[in-house]
């Protein structure tokens, strides 16, 4: 390939320079915790840097097709209770996805930015609040028997001490888990009938990086909890007054519960905007 | 397994710096010759890396990710990290995915292997 031609492959290929992520309400999701957040990679997290990988083999489908599958009906690979709400126009370069999980009983919101996407990969890079500063990739490959093998690729660190206690506290089986029944469903989607997930567990570095400890203060799981309780409160008065709300104010502070200037009128978030259309 | 089309060269242009100069395709299919082109370049004595970028043709996340895990070992022997050569939107990929504040982008390679930067004496 040409000079010019890798240029613009890498182009096309990776997101666009952001400062900050930008979204805007999405059905079927709260959409809290990502406008206006920084992204947030392996260098930024507070905890042990992890390399996870979950792979399965023996699909007699090409690499190509098994990502174009995969980007195609993402979220439907997801183990339920958990939910994924990308753009309209999917995975593509510079998209941010919004997420909803079930973590412990609660449902977390954050999100995602699609870092970079080709025909055999593509990569989420998380924000600040996510339950880790990383990177997700998936990608598939042709193997010498000319079967393809699919795999989804970690590398984190827990965000903040919270997320760090909770992940060795059962967070990193769960995620291993979740990991698992997706690549499971993945491959059965796929044609494969019985599939087997390999994992490989890497602790790359066992240091943890004290100065990020303020990262808690972004942390989405204590938002979404204060987003959760807050929310039934909300819902009659946007109701009533028939708001839409395409952003979330004020992200960098600590979930304001009433307007600036209007002392005790509920602040207007996605979560109540969204239960308004539910 | 995917061959890497890609090329990493070692040389000692100063006392205490490494130069490996990366032509080609960055990818994670690469990173046995990162690692071994590393263990090359990190001898006694050698307090910096310095990845030379001018001949990269493309690279990948699988690349960053790499890049990520050379980091943490140059970290763990007390190395400082630095690149020169990059293009402007992989200037901006390293901006985008915040890696520039670990490593050091220089103009060129004198100043890669030059004084401590800025970026450096504030960590």
């Amino acid at each position: 390939m040409t000079e010019q031609g890798d240029q613009e492959r890498s182009q096309r290929n990776w997101a666009a320079p952001v400062e900050s992520l930008k979204v805007e309400r999405r059905e079927g999701v709260r959409g809290t915790n990502v406008d206006g957040r920084r992204l947030h990679g392996a260098i930024q997290g507070f905890g042990k840097l992890w390399q996870k990988t979950y792979t399965v083999s023996g699909l007699s489908v090409s690499p190509e097709h098994a990502i174009a599958e995969w980007k195609a009906h993402f979220p439907e690979f997801w183990p339920p209770g958990n939910k994924f709400a990308a753009s309209l126009t999917g995975i593509q370069p510079g998209e941010v996805a919004l997420l909803d999980l079930a973590i412990g009983g609660t449902k977390l919101s954050t999100g995602v930015l699609v870092l970079y996407a080709d025909d055999v990969s593509f990569t989420f890079m998380t924000p600040q609040g996510h339950m880790f500063g990383g990177w997700i990739t998936f990608s598939a490959e042709a193997g010498a028997d000319g079967m393809t093998t699919v795999q989804a690729q970690v590398l984190m660190r827990a965000s903040d001490p919270v997320y760090e206690v909770a992940l060795a506290l059962g967070g990193h089986r769960k995620e291993d888990v979740f990991w698992r029944k997706t690549l499971t469903a993945l491959a059965r989607h796929l044609g494969e009938a019985d599939p087997t997930v390999a994992e490989q567990l890497v602790c790359v570095d066992k240091r943890r990086q004290w100065s990020r400890w303020r990262n808690v203060w972004y942390n989405s799981a204590i938002r979404s909890v204060g987003q959760t309780m807050s929310g039934p409160v909300r819902r009659p008065e946007n109701v009533r007054k028939g708001q839409v709300v395409s952003g979330v104010p004020g992200e960098a502070e600590p979930l304001p519960s009433v307007q600036p200037g209007q002392p005790g009128q509920p602040e207007p978030t996605q979560e109540a905007a969204a239960s308004a259309n539910d | 397994m995917t061959t890497p089309i890609v090329t990493m060269e070692v040389r000692h242009p100063v006392e205490a710096v490494a130069v490996i100069d990366i032509a080609g395709e960055v990818t994670s299919a690469c990173e046995p010759s990162l690692t071994a082109a590393y263990e090359r370049a990190s001898a006694p004595g050698v307090s910096r890396i310095v990845l030379n970028f001018t001949g990269l043709e493309y690279m990948n996340s699988g690349g960053i990710g790499m890049l990520v895990t050379l980091l943490v070992r140059a970290n763990r022997q007390h190395q400082q990290v630095r690149a020169y050569g990059l293009s402007d939107h992989y200037r901006q990929i390293l901006s985008l995915t915040r890696l520039d504040e670990a490593i050091a982008v220089c103009d060129d390679e004198a100043s890669a292997i030059g004084a401590e930067t800025a970026t450096e004496r504030a960590r």
